[in-house]
């Protein structure tokens, strides 16, 4: 009995440390996605916070790192907003050509700044009293701060996202620009605003990565992370709500990996490691309910 | 208080434009237009397509940012750079395309973007205020559904009452009732007559002259972006003047009849023939018909009583369920598109951005859309570019599409331009068999009429023709015999000679003649 249940918690816990930085920066992503803008950069935006964070961490202490992957975010993407926004670039190519530079810069920085130096990840902070309580106290409330952040982030961002001003512009600005120009919304500052917010999540996801779920930064340790959260945000059909139970699915796949690479099937670990990347595959295939895709995704917008 | 300002403003116009200029890079889309309109009037923008009526009000409505002259509202001089001030003055706009968002709700899209709005929206209470706003105009709306459930009349009523929720004193409807069924044009006179009643401006873009003389008080025509005239309404004696103000001097506004011979065996022949609408329903039940050669067959009736579906079955869009359909004799009932392109067959579209255009690809491309792969234009699969373009360039100049550059996208065209862009390609295909579905829809007096004199050089030359359109003198006009169309049947005709409109619009209606 103490087995299983002890089984099950670790699997849990593996689950949520997964599914952290996917959730993070993919509720940034549900926001830009619903103002209309891909915001594929997000994996370069990751492993640029990721590497940022863990040089403020080796410098000033966690706080700055987690400060200096925050504003390695914004930086990031008001470069891809002024490429994508102000000068109308395709999307997509701006934001695989900023991926790119990221693994060039994330290396150069590493090398640079990082080398022979100690790295101090996010300290666990247990909620007094209640990380007492018998299982669950460990489970649900042993964690990094960014941790309880990110999950207490998403019914905010969900009511922000349907019941705000601020939210229905965003949704509008993703579906009708032109309409939302009609009656006076700044579709272009919306959408910056936007993808300046996903930057900052992306950032702080980042800093998950190497600074939570490691205490240092290895070349390439985002490992499409990004492109998993954007996966996450399609998958949870471009709400705050959805994304929760994505990242926790995918999460989970993650988890399952870990596990059963200790059992008999651990020597087909190369298939293994496909598992969360081919769970993502299969279950954007059956993703066929009424989707929230916006109806101006991806599309510049140009004003008479 | 509020009645000695509504008194101070009758005496001056509610709105006036003086000497507005409007350029887009060389092009002078408007050249010093003065407009004055006045307070609690229904004041006609009238105009052929590109004359500058949408430019004039876009200037008013903000949407440029930028323009010469002067604006003045209420008396006062006023800058409006973006949509917000025009707002803010008391000014709405009803956009041709709607500016809706569809899947949202009625209500969303009232309290989008107000500029009032708390942090947090309160639906509830806007949607009380609405249900209010709507039931003192009589046009009852329920705020919680999509808009994407709106019919297309309810969705313009909706555009009327969000500017009138943002409290506006002026309302512009442009071209409102180029979408509607008649039956909602009637129900949007009403609309604009208890607006004039409730003290509200409007002023209705148009380039229809019956609707304008029936619900406005002056109007101000526009040619080539210069005022052509201001009238009174009651001035007007001649319908036919007010169209010459319009289109000029020079343009032709009279049907080119000349007898012509209709040959004597028909060259379609349609026989039988069922097919199944969107929703499985039978909207065609065994339609039979001929068209001879040279001849014009006119369907008459309302919308959504098969003409859709039946033209899709003839032009390869639907699959018929029975039937035959014969083109000199050939079955091709069922056959794709390329194959009724290859025997013969012109459609000219109902919806020309849907069907008719690829709207992203340029005047050249589109104007070979339909005989691309034919060595005139192509060899070895090689697009020749030079013959394409001496092709675009005689076309357009034949059809007297109006455009920047033949590489621009067609999307760019005006609306009356696209439709003389998809009538330039399909008459000059020298077609057997012509499919014409609203062909002048959202064109002016003398570009209908220049379409419409082209479908007629077509008669003579021998082809077939389907005219349908959504005017019923439009119809008459045109048609040797027209056939009246009711839920999926024929449910009389009548040949030129006996047309009467009291039975055909009986039959429309569903009576047949005894």
């Amino acid at each position: 009995m103490e087995g299983i249940l002890n089984t099950l918690t670790n699997f849990i816990s593996a689950d949520f440390r997964t599914a952290v930085p996917l959730l993070l920066c993919a509720l940034g992503l549900v926001f830009s996605e619903r103002a209309g803008i891909v915001n594929i950069a997000a994996e370069g935006l990751m492993l640029i916070a990721a590497v940022s964070a863990a040089i403020g961490s080796a410098y000033l202490g966690p706080w700055g790192g987690a400060l200096l992957a925050g504003v390695s975010g914004l930086a990031g993407a008001l470069i891809f907003a002024f490429f994508t926004i102000t000068l109308r670039a395709n999307q997509i190519v701006v934001g695989t050509a900023f991926n790119i530079f990221a693994a060039g810069l994330s290396v150069t920085l590493n090398r640079r700044f990082l080398s022979g130096m100690t790295v101090t990840g996010y300290s666990l902070r247990p909620i007094p009293g209640l990380s007492q309580l018998p299982i669950l106290g460990d489970l649900l409330f042993n964690w990094q701060l960014l941790v309880y952040l990110t999950f207490l982030a998403v019914p905010l961002l969900q009511f922000m996202l349907y019941r705000s001003n601020l939210g229905l512009k965003i949704r509008a600005t993703g579906e009708q620009p032109r309409a939302c120009d009609s009656v006076g919304i700044k579709v272009n500052r919306v959408r910056t605003g936007v993808v300046l917010f996903s930057g900052i999540l992306a950032g702080l996801a980042g800093s998950y990565v190497s600074l939570g779920q490691a205490s240092t930064f290895i070349e390439g340790m985002v490992a499409g992370k990004g492109f998993m959260a954007l996966a996450v945000c399609v998958f949870g059909n471009y709400t705050p709500i959805g994304a929760l139970g994505a990242a926790l699915l995918f999460g989970a796949a993650d988890a399952l990996k870990y596990r059963l690479l200790t059992t008999a099937l651990g020597s087909y670990y190369q298939f293994l490691n496909m598992l969360p990347y081919a769970i993502t595959v299969v279950s954007l295939m059956f993703l066929s309910r009424h989707s929230n895709k916006p109806a101006a995704s991806g599309k510049p917008y140009i004003k008479e | 208080m509020q009645h000695a300002t509504e008194q101070a403003t009758a005496a001056v116009p509610a709105l006036q434009m003086k000497q507005i200029t409007k350029r887009f890079g060389h092009f002078t889309a408007l050249n010093q237009v003065d407009l004055s309109v006045n307070t609690g009037e229904v004041h006609a923008l009238l105009g052929e397509n590109g004359a500058g009526k949408s430019t004039l009000m876009n200037c008013l409505f903000g949407l440029y940012g930028q323009y010469d002259g002067t604006i003045y509202w209420e008396g006062a001089p006023v800058k409006i750079t973006d949509t917000q001030t025009a707002i803010r003055l008391g000014i709405g706009m009803v956009h041709q395309h709607f500016m809706l968002i569809p899947v949202m709700s009625v209500i969303e899209n009232v309290v989008l973007g107000m500029a009032d709005n708390h942090c947090v929206l309160d639906l509830k209470a806007a949607a009380r205020r609405f249900t209010q706003l709507s039931q003192t105009y009589h046009l009852a709306l329920d705020p919680w559904v999509k808009v994407e459930q709106l019919s297309v009349g309810q969705q313009q009523r909706l555009e009327i009452l969000k500017a009138l929720y943002r409290h506006a004193r002026l309302l512009i409807l442009d071209e409102p009732t180029a979408v509607l069924t008649p039956e909602e044009v009637e129900g949007l006179f009403d609309i604009v007559a208890r607006l004039k009643a409730e003290g509200h401006t409007v002023i209705f873009i148009s380039h229809k002259l019956n609707e304008v003389m029936k619900i406005c008080d002056r109007c101000t025509i526009l040619r080539n972006g210069t005022v052509a005239a201001t009238l009174k309404i009651s001035q007007i004696r001649d319908r036919k003047m007010l169209a010459r103000l319009m289109v000029g001097d020079e343009t032709d506004l009279d049907l080119h009849e000349s007898a012509c011979s209709v040959g004597s065996q028909a060259l379609l022949e349609v026989k039988q023939l069922s097919c199944r609408g969107d929703y499985g329903q039978l909207s065609c039940k065994k339609l039979s018909f001929a068209i001879r050669p040279g001849e014009i067959l006119g369907i008459c009736g309302v919308d959504g009583n098969g003409q859709r579906e039946l033209v899709e079955c003839l032009t390869g869009l639907r699959q018929a369920e029975t039937g035959q359909y014969l083109v000199r004799g050939r079955d091709l009932l069922n056959c794709g598109a390329r194959q009724l392109l290859k025997c013969g067959v012109s459609h000219i579209p109902e919806d020309r951005l849907k069907y008719g255009l690829a709207s992203g690809m340029n005047l050249e491309e589109n104007l070979i859309l339909a005989d691309y792969p034919t060595p005139a234009f192509a060899r070895w699969g090689w697009l020749r570019s030079g013959r394409i373009r001496r092709h675009a360039q005689t076309l357009c100049q034949r059809y007297r599409v109006r455009f920047n550059s033949l590489k621009q996208p067609a999307a760019e065209l005006s609306g009356g331009n696209q439709q003389k862009l998809v009538a330039a390609r399909e008459l000059d295909r020298q077609p057997e068999l012509l499919i014409a579905v609203h062909p002048s829809r959202g064109l002016d007096v003398g570009a209908a009429r220049f379409v419409q004199n082209a479908i007629l050089t077509m008669k003579q030359k021998g082809t077939a023709i389907l005219y349908i359109a959504g005017e019923l003198d439009e119809v008459l006009e045109m048609s040797d015999r027209i056939l009246v169309m009711y839920e999926g049947q024929f449910i009389g005709q009548q040949t030129r000679a006996e047309y009467d409109r009291t039975q055909i619009g009986l039959m429309m209606a569903g009576t047949p003649l005894s």
